[in-house]
């Protein structure tokens, strides 16, 4: 491997000793910038880890998320954490024990190959020779660059990587610990935040009496621009306050937005920067039958169910701050940056929260935590939000209309296929487009001006455009971009970011278009894959779910499929629904196939796959997000349903078994096939196609009627 | 608002505030008895985050006021494991690996508790309707019923303390 080749997190961060240390004898302490937010990483981590140096996965300490002594790692996020955290560990930690081996090698005047590892422990013939990774430590200084060029074990070698490991954090969560939110210092001064209802609003009027009144325990107001805190030893006094604060709290100026913000015709009519990509094939269009179909995806949250907590501590001009965001070094530089601190003055601690599906408001609440410290140094603060904040003033997963296109030629199959997208950016995270993005620094005087925004590059997997190219064999595929640059929400990333519309959209029409040639859907899709790979995951699904043998059965019920690769590079996933539709859509049984390459936990990718179909399942079924009086009105879970106990059907899930291929990111490459396959059983229990989402009763009755 | 004084049990021990009546329970259990194992969620009984048992049905603590348990015993998360010994229901959860955050756990845990109570064979079915007040933004639906049919299974071949 040559150097130029090592992954991301390696080339930003080069030496071994970033990674890894053998301090307390018996244990290896690993550091990772990669942070955990519900996904399992620690324990697909530790499993690399104790594989690669041949120790047993309790030696190995796992440090995540500490700036002050883990490797910067950008984001946990966009499914890269086990290839590219993973892999850079795997890297560091052969490397690491080859360099063990060979000074070994030297001392006792043997070769390598007749060194072995256990336990951390060296053998040498086979016998204890009296020193491990400990004792020799002082002899191998860990401070110099990975090269990158020790091979790593052949997955036939693996004995820890390729087992389902229990997860390392599950324990303590099960007894109710475990989280950011339990952290509580005894002299700790609980915080609550006003929110502005809209973006750069501005606060006439505050009753501070009434909050004073309604909190029942002394509080202080901390009042600054138009940012308001409530501090107090009590915690249910800042809540109550803040509550009060927020229903009586008077607004004006402002970027309000309009009840239809984000319906198809709106985000047509906005000023958008358009690009055209060929993005396969070019010249003359072919001649043949067009067809043409229209999608839309409202606005969506990303709902955790904790609210976002965070907590800073500020003394003697030093400031430490414990979140659970997905980027704490990123954080790290841009509360440094709004608060005018040297970077060296401040420490961020990740710490584990509710599940993270995307940009959500921990780096808010750690920046609120942060600022209102410098205010009143040697405190602890906390801050946590409200479940209403949590739903009004969260970043919001971007509408998008997307128009598909294509020219049937006379095999039935495209010869020429347009994907049009309209949508603002989906990433808005902390330091994106050189913004800090947190929500409290624009309410400060003095708060930097908004740079131009962009969405995510191409070469990052895109945001809106993530996933517009299908996977099929196509002649020619153009996609027109209108990257909405003006819309006045925070706009970012959930699960899957524009995939998942894409995906459900490229997957509806290619049904409909099986379905004009009179075709399976399914044979249909393998007839346009060339990829070995692909084909495969979909034949399974088939087989699994009995798919050839099955037809619409008398109940009403259905089956649909849907498939993709995430962002065309990470894992395969394919699914098949059976549903039925009548006073709702009710989620029958599920199948899904995967291929992630070389899994490092088989049950850690099936619970994230399953989760992501669930997750896909509810954002197609049941959510939006709504607009009222210049806000956000979706306020509580009653306006925001997601799938419960009762709607989750039992779901099977099968892995493609491909060990000697790189692993594949497996996070999020369930969400859009699941949608997917849910829209095209619908639509044959139907018989009418639903492009407008979510797949709720109003929005099927009104398509109906307009069928 | 007017400090009292509310006696009530707490996983087998008295406990003894003094805080405004109407003070939500959750809040009472968290700051002032320093058990962190219920969560708050949302604050409306809207996602289950913080179930605890009173008199050993579940219970919304996040707007159940704490005067209403004087006299009454509590049960939380922490009441389920001493020192290294697991619950059943935690063990078939760690056992199912039905977790992927955690944060709705606790509370569902507390339910599952109070269903493996009066049914140790629940259907699926069953499990549903005791985990519906409960949302799971993860998606461990289908592992947390099994976890909850395996734990009835264990605790109906265990002998009865």
């Amino acid at each position: 491997m040559i150097s130029n080749a090592l992954p991301l997190s390696l080339v930003n961060n080069p030496l071994l000793s970033q990674w890894l240390a053998f301090e307390r004898p018996g244990v290896v302490r690993i550091t990772t910038g990669k942070v955990e937010i519900g996904q399992g990483i620690l324990t697909a981590l530790t499993q690399i880890a104790a594989e690669e140096l041949d120790v047993e996965v309790e030696q190995i300490h796992l440090v995540s998320g500490e700036t002050d002594s883990c490797p910067a790692e950008g984001f946990s996020s966009g499914s890269y954490s086990v290839s590219v955290g993973g892999g850079s560990l795997r890297i560091v930690c052969a490397e690491a024990r080859a360099l063990f081996l060979a000074a070994l090698a030297d001392r006792l005047g043997c070769t390598t190959a007749d060194l072995a590892v256990e336990r951390g422990r060296f053998l040498h013939a086979g016998q204890d020779c009296g020193h491990d990774y400990w004792s020799m430590a002082a002899n191998v200084p860990l401070e110099r660059r990975a090269l990158g060029t020790t091979p790593a074990k052949r997955p036939a070698d693996y004995r820890i990587v390729g087992r389902s490991l229990p997860r390392v954090d599950l324990p303590a969560k099960l007894r109710g610990g475990g989280f950011i939110h339990d952290m509580a210092p005894a002299d700790c001064l609980h915080a609550r935040v006003l929110r502005q209802p809209w973006r750069d609003a501005e606060l006439v009027e505050l009753d501070e009496a009434a909050v004073h009144k309604a909190a029942g325990a002394p509080i202080d107001i901390l009042r600054i621009g138009n940012f308001a805190a409530f501090t107090s030893a009590s915690e249910i006094a800042v809540m109550r306050a803040a509550e009060t604060a927020r229903l009586k709290a008077r607004w004006a100026a402002g970027q309000q937005v309009s009840d239809n913000i984000g319906e198809a015709a709106w985000l047509k009519a906005q000023p958008s920067r358009d690009r055209t990509v060929e993005t396969r094939g070019s010249g003359q269009v072919t001649a043949g039958t067009p067809v043409k179909a229209d999608f839309w995806r409202p606005f969506l949250t990303y709902g955790s169910i904790g609210p976002s907590c965070g907590l800073a501590e500020f003394a003697d001009g030093k400031l430490k701050v414990w979140t659970h965001c997905q980027g704490p070094a990123v954080l790290h530089e841009w509360i440094a940056s709004a608060l005018g601190m040297t970077l060296s003055d401040v420490i961020v601690f990740h710490r584990q929260g509710a599940g993270a599906y995307g940009h959500n408001t921990a780096d808010d609440a750690a920046f609120d935590a942060a600022f209102i410290a410098t205010r009143l140094p040697g405190r602890t603060v906390r801050v946590m939000w409200s479940r209403e904040d949590e739903f009004e003033a969260a970043p919001v997963s971007p509408a998008m209309a997307i128009e598909l296109s294509a020219v049937i030629g006379p095999d039935g199959r495209p010869s020429d296929w347009t994907t049009e997208i309209w949508s603002p950016p989906h990433a808005q995270r902390p330091g994106m487009n050189g913004n800090s993005n947190l929500l409290a620094s624009y309410a400060l005087p003095g708060a930097v001006p908004r740079k131009p925004i962009d969405d995510v590059a191409e070469d990052r997997g895109g945001g809106a455009t993530r996933n517009a190219l299908p996977i099929y064999d196509l002649p020619r595929h153009r996609l027109i971009h209108h990257m909405l640059p003006d819309v006045p929400l925070r706009t970012s990333s959930l699960r899957g970011l524009g995939a998942w519309a894409n995906v459900y959209a490229i997957e509806c029409f290619v049904d409909e278009l099986a379905e004009a040639a009179g075709e399976d859907s399914l044979s249909y899709r393998l007839s346009m894959l060339s990829d070995p790979r692909a084909k495969r995951v979909l034949e399974t699904v088939a087989d699994m779910s009995g798919w050839f043998d099955k037809r619409n059965s008398d109940d009403g019920s259905a089956c649909g499929i849907g498939f993709a690769r995430y962002k065309n590079i990470a894992a395969y996933c394919a699914v098949i629904v059976e549903a039925t539709v009548e006073e709702t859509v009710r989620l029958k049984r599920i199948w899904c196939a995967a291929d992630a390459g070389l899994v490092i936990n088989p049950d850690g990718v099936r619970n994230q796959i399953e989760g992501a179909i669930i997750q896909g399942a509810s954002f197609v079924l049941r959510e939006s997000v709504r607009f009222e009086n210049g806000r956000v009105a979706t306020n509580s879970w009653q306006d925001y349903p997601i799938l419960r106990f009762s709607d989750v059907p039992v779901i099977d899930i099968q892995l493609v078994d491909t060990p000697n291929e790189p692993t594949l990111g497996v996070g999020e490459c369930g969400v859009g096939p699941a949608g997917a396959a849910i829209g095209n059983a619908v639509a044959r229990a139907l018989g009418v196609r639903i492009r407008k989402l979510p797949l709720t009763r109003e929005n099927i009755t009104s398509q109906l009627e307009q069928a | 608002m007017m400090v009292e004084r509310i006696e009530f049990v707490v996983n087998g021990v008295q406990a003894r505030v003094e805080v405004d009546s109407t003070t939500p329970l959750l809040a009472v259990l968290r700051e002032a008895l320093n058990l962190r194992g219920s969560k708050f969620g949302c604050g409306t009984e809207q996602c289950g985050a913080c179930m605890v048992l009173v008199d050993g049905k579940p219970v919304y603590s996040c707007t159940r006021e704490v005067g209403s348990v004087a006299g009454r015993t509590v049960m939380t998360i922490e009441a389920l494991s001493h020192d290294d010994e697991r619950h059943p229901l935690q063990q078939a959860f760690i056992d199912e690996q039905a977790g992927q955050c955690g944060y709705c756990l606790s509370g569902i845990l507390i339910s599952s508790v109070a269903l493996l109570e009066r049914n140790k064979a629940p259907t699926r079915e069953e499990v549903i309707a005791a985990l519906e007040p409960h949302l799971c933004r993860c998606g461990i639906h289908n592992r947390a019923i099994r976890a909850v049919q395996k734990a009835g299974t264990v605790l109906a071949s265990a002998p009865s303390k």
